[in-house]
């Protein structure tokens, strides 16, 4: 029978290795998988290349992984909150690349890797910066421009409920990216609040069909973000 | 120094927003950028109901909750917590942006940094060298939206006119911007330039056309904004 669930994090993600790409899930803390990100941390691989939808909150998560000097590069549509200082003061200093990408394109473009779709044509950022090097074309009148598809090698996506097929559900706004990032990583890896045997989850409730998904790891409670950055927490410890 | 709220002319900030909730039809699927646009949900009129779209993936969502009764995982595009409405619904991303991109929503409201006369819309970066860029959704929500309304101080805050002949800031779209709301009048955007609609109560045409850095033409129908249901 196929059982996709690991027991352990740090088993999860030991195939992560230095330079790999990871889609991470998550508007703002919403969907963030913040154990992940912080077993990643732990693990130490560098030279990675994120890609989320912004660049974390405070001193724990993604802003943690970017502060411990882990992100090459963050492909992301808006690397700015009240607390996302840590990704703003690297980018100032010129230590960390940013690719920026429209929120919908950035979706859109996850969703055609994940679908083998190499590229698209959208009227997102049609006349402005985002446009620069890329191709343009008309459609019955109307200019478009060219936007490839991306992929990673890996994605870590924090999910509801998992059942060990890999099928996976989610809880309200937290879905977000999780969804398209599944479909678009060679190695799907995530955690579940709750893990449970195949059949508990109605397949007309089932989000990401479990083909899309490699690993579960079920952290039943999960840690929100807003909570840690609210303590003033950094991770792994104290302020460097 | 800033101005202080005493200087300013003609409409508040939520009389701005009360005279744009006039313009929203009911039954309208609509999406309010972060800001002065937030307020224009309160202020629909009686009998119209109307559908709030947030681009992190909620259809539905109603006001912020008690306090105690926040849940991270129910936030809207500003990352505040909010309350959902009976028939609300959740999707991913790429559903949300294809409501956006695909002309399903009605309406938006955003704010901006200048607007030009041709309807170009400059609201995401100033392009200072130094700033780090942050666009979100307002590029996709701006080339998709079927009616792409602006609401904005109309200069700012040392007096410089947000409406322009042309943009000098990076733009976030070409051509999108159909109407405008400022504190001093309801101003048309489009293929015949800027269109004075409605003056705030106490701004002449003389008063605009000062504050205004660019050509404007004046409605046959020049109306004053009704400051009735104004606190």
């Amino acid at each position: 029978m196929i059982d996709k669930s690991i027991p352990n994090i740090a088993d999860a993600l030991s195939c992560i290795s230095d330079g790999a790409s990871v889609m991470i899930s998550g508007f703002g803390e919403a969907g963030s998988p913040i154990e992940l990100i912080h077993a990643l941390i732990d693990q130490g691989t560098k030279d990675l290349v994120a890609i989320n939808n912004n660049a974390g909150n405070g001193h724990v998560g993604l802003a943690a992984l970017i502060e411990a000097g882990q992100v090459r590069k963050l492909i992301c549509s808006y690397p700015r909150s009240s607390n996302s200082t840590v990704f703003t003061e690297l980018y100032q200093a010129g230590k960390i690349e940013l690719e920026l990408v429209p929120q919908g394109t950035l979706a859109a473009r996850i969703q055609a890797g994940g679908a083998g779709v190499p590229a698209f044509y959208t009227p997102t950022g049609v006349g402005t910066l985002v446009a620069d090097g890329k191709e343009t074309r008309e459609f019955e009148g109307k200019e478009y421009l060219l936007e490839k598809s991306l992929t990673a090698d890996f994605a870590l996506v924090r999910c509801d409920r998992a059942d060990r097929m890999g099928n996976l559900t989610y809880n309200k706004s937290a879905r977000n990216f999780g969804p398209l990032m599944c479909t678009a990583a060679d190695t799907t890896i995530v955690q579940a609040r709750v893990l449970e045997e195949p059949g508990a989850i109605d397949p007309e409730h089932v989000i990401t069909p479990g083909i899309f998904v490699d690993t579960v790891v079920e952290v039943s409670n999960p840690k929100h973000e807003g909570d840690l950055v609210a303590a003033g927490e950094y991770y792994p410890g104290a302020a460097q | 120094m800033s101005n202080s709220s005493r200087d300013r002319m003609g409409l508040t900030r939520a009389q701005m927003a009360w005279r744009a909730a006039q313009d929203i039809d009911d039954g309208a699927y609509v999406n309010l950028g972060i800001g002065i646009p937030e307020q224009v949900a309160n202020y629909i009129p009686d009998g119209r109901t109307v559908i709030y779209h947030t681009e992190n993936g909620i259809m539905g969502f109603g006001v912020a909750p008690p306090p105690g009764e926040e849940d991270p995982e129910l936030i809207n595009a500003g990352k505040k917590p909010i309350t959902l409405e009976p028939g609300a619904s959740f999707f991913h991303q790429a559903d949300s942006f294809a409501m956006i991109r695909g002309g399903h929503l009605d309406m938006c409201f955003l704010g901006a940094l200048q607007v030009a006369q041709n309807g170009d819309l400059a609201n995401w970066s100033t392009g200072a060298a130094n700033a780090v860029p942050a666009v979100g959704g307002a590029m996709d929500l701006v080339a998709g939206v079927k009616r792409v309304h602006v609401l904005t101080e109309h200069t700012t805050r040392d007096g410089t006119s947000k409406l322009v002949d042309a943009c000098t800031y990076p733009l976030t779209a070409k051509t999108v911007v159909q109407r405008i709301y400022t504190n001093l009048a309801v101003v048309d955007a489009g293929a015949d330039g800027f269109v004075v609609q409605e003056l705030a109560p106490g701004v002449t045409r003389e008063m605009v056309i000062v504050m205004t850095d660019a050509a404007l033409q004046f409605s046959d129908n020049l109306g004053e904004i009704s400051a009735t249901k104004f606190r």
